[in-house]
């Protein structure tokens, strides 16, 4: 295993101490250790929090920040964060006016969530929840509610924080992220595995040579294995799959959304984009807007993940607002 | 034989914690076969935060097990933190009025924090998960209070039923957690979950039966 590592069992506390250090702009701790808020949080609006495993940066401490998410819940690596850390999130972000939880739907994320909702509630914190399902390949479409969370979860929490930085009420910061996600369809394909550093072995496998389509964030299994394909090939595949779910057509504006997975070089994640730009121009959906970047990973695992959302004036409006966070910065 | 005293029962939690501690490695190990490789280190960590947090303090037996659940649940995080955390606080909450606890208080109980556990999880007898041990452990223990069976019997029983549940895994095929990503090739190894499952019960039991000896 080639990892800059001190103990693996502290990497997720360690990782936390630097990122707090050289963010002291954006970011600061809270009483609980494995909570981080936005610094700076506004009083008079609603409360924006996620979290999730760690080994996803930026996601999840990287999208912190003005006009996106106010605190964020922080696990082990691809494990839930507890309960308690989803708790003292709600209640570092409340400002009285409730708070909305949007975070990806995987197992022990609900459980986490839930519980933590109902603490909240005795403690007189309103917590409502969106659970991003964008994952195309994760479960048909007929079951919807299975699907995972994955880099999509980026334009929920895009466009819930600019609800709530615009005044909107809890129901209405509920409404314009649950409408992003709704909108938003996303696939990734995988060309190598990941290590737990506390593991040391690769979490699982993907043949030299091969592919996996729809490979989930931890390594969740596709749709399909195949052999190596070229970068317009892979934009093919991944254009099958999510255009004709939602399904996107021809007049569409849309936003697209390259993320690498760790370990793919950013210039060939704009060789991807330049493709998937090709395809649907094609089929004349116009991208309003395109951000290519690794905005969501799964520690080095080599591959990409293309998402993309349906606008109308409301989600480009919660789309075009300047936001600050480490993972993402627009004026 | 009768029931044991409720407020007694702190070392029947000690020997579960126990249990879990003396297996940390070895459910590594078989996690790691076909999971994450982290189950032994996580469970480790939250009942020996219990163990630690409770060293000086009397606990019942319902009392120790809600706490126990609850920093399972609150700490711990996971899948396992809320699958756990949410078993034993049922079950605790089940029987915390209870001074004495019988063959039929303990069976209702456990079935109680089962029911617990069907509500957040779909997995379901043969899916390769710890409700391949908890479920037929369960079942036992209620069969035996039916039959008017004393702890003497109806523990072994449950010891049996939840080992036999937990062979059972080795030849499923994981359908939830990381190992349905295996697929097939999850067949041929235990599920870490029932393993470990399998250990606090029969902890359990031992600790109940070393209580009830004259």
């Amino acid at each position: 295993m080639q990892r800059i590592l001190n103990d693996p069992d502290n990497i997720v506390d360690e990782m936390l101490e630097g990122f707090l250090k050289a963010h002291t702009d954006l970011v600061e701790k809270t009483e609980h250790s494995r909570v981080v808020k936005a610094k700076g949080i506004k009083t008079d609006k609603v409360g924006v929090v996620t979290g999730g495993g760690s080994g996803h940066k930026p996601a999840f401490i990287g999208y912190l920040g003005e006009n996106m998410c106010d605190a964020v819940a922080v696990g082990e690596i691809f494990s839930s964060p507890t309960a308690d850390a989803f708790l003292q999130a709600f209640k570092a972000a409340d400002q009285g006016q409730g708070v909305a939880c949007l975070y990806g739907n995987y197992s022990g994320d609900n459980m986490n969530v839930k519980m933590a909702a109902k603490m909240a509630a005795k403690q007189g914190i309103t917590v409502k929840t969106v659970v991003a399902n964008d994952d195309v390949a994760s479960a048909p479409k007929e079951q919807r509610e299975k699907r995972r969370g994955v880099a999509g979860e980026i334009l929920m929490w895009k466009a819930g924080g600019a609800r709530a930085a615009l005044g909107g009420t809890l129901d209405e910061v509920i409404e314009s992220a649950q409408k992003a996600i709704d909108h938003t369809r996303s696939v990734g394909i995988g060309l190598s595995s990941c290590t737990l550093p506390a593991v040391g072995h690769p979490n699982f496998e993907i043949k030299d040579g091969t592919m996996e389509v729809g490979i989930g964030h931890h390594g969740e299994p596709g749709i399909a294995v195949c052999p190596l394909e070229t970068a317009a090939e892979m934009a093919g595949r991944m254009v099958d799959v999510i255009v004709p779910d939602y399904p996107f057509t021809a007049g569409d504006e849309i936003v697209a959304l390259v993320s690498g997975l760790g370990a793919t070089p950013m210039m060939e994640l704009y060789v991807v984009y330049n493709e998937v730009e090709k395809l649907l121009q094609e089929k004349g959906i116009k991208i309003y807007k395109a951000y290519v970047g690794n905005y969501f990973t799964s520690l080095e695992m080599m591959g990409v993940t293309l998402s993309i959302m349906k606008l109308d004036d409301e989600l480009k409006e919660l789309i075009d607002m300047p936001v600050n966070t480490m993972g993402l910065k627009q004026i | 034989m009768a029931g044991f005293q409720n407020s007694k029962g702190k070392s029947v939690l000690l020997k579960m914690v126990k249990g879990i501690q003396e297996n940390k490695a070895y459910l590594g190990e078989i996690d790691g076969l076909i999971g994450d490789g982290d189950h032994g280190m996580n469970m480790n960590k939250g009942f020996t935060l219990f163990e630690k947090r409770y060293a000086d303090k009397d606990l019942g037996f319902t009392e120790g097990l809600y706490e126990l659940g609850s920093i399972l649940f609150t700490e711990i995080g996971g899948s396992m933190g809320p699958i756990y955390g949410t078993v034993f606080m049922d079950t605790a909450s089940a029987g915390e009025n209870l001074e004495e606890i019988t063959v039929k208080d303990l069976a209702d109980m456990l079935a109680a924090g089962l029911d617990g556990l069907e509500e957040i999880v779909e997995a379901r007898v043969g899916d390769k998960t710890l409700m391949d041990t908890i479920s037929p452990a369960v079942d036992s223990l209620l069969e035996s209070a039916e039959s008017g069976r004393g702890f003497d019997e109806a523990l072994p029983r449950m010891k049996e039923a939840a080992r036999k549940g937990r062979d059972s895994t080795k030849d499923m095929v994981a359908k939830f957690g990381r190992a349905s990503r295996l697929g097939e090739r999850s067949r041929g190894a235990l599920d870490a979950a029932a393993v470990s499952c399998c250990i606090i019960l029969e902890n359990m039991a031992d600790g109940i039966l070393e209580m009830l000896l004259p």
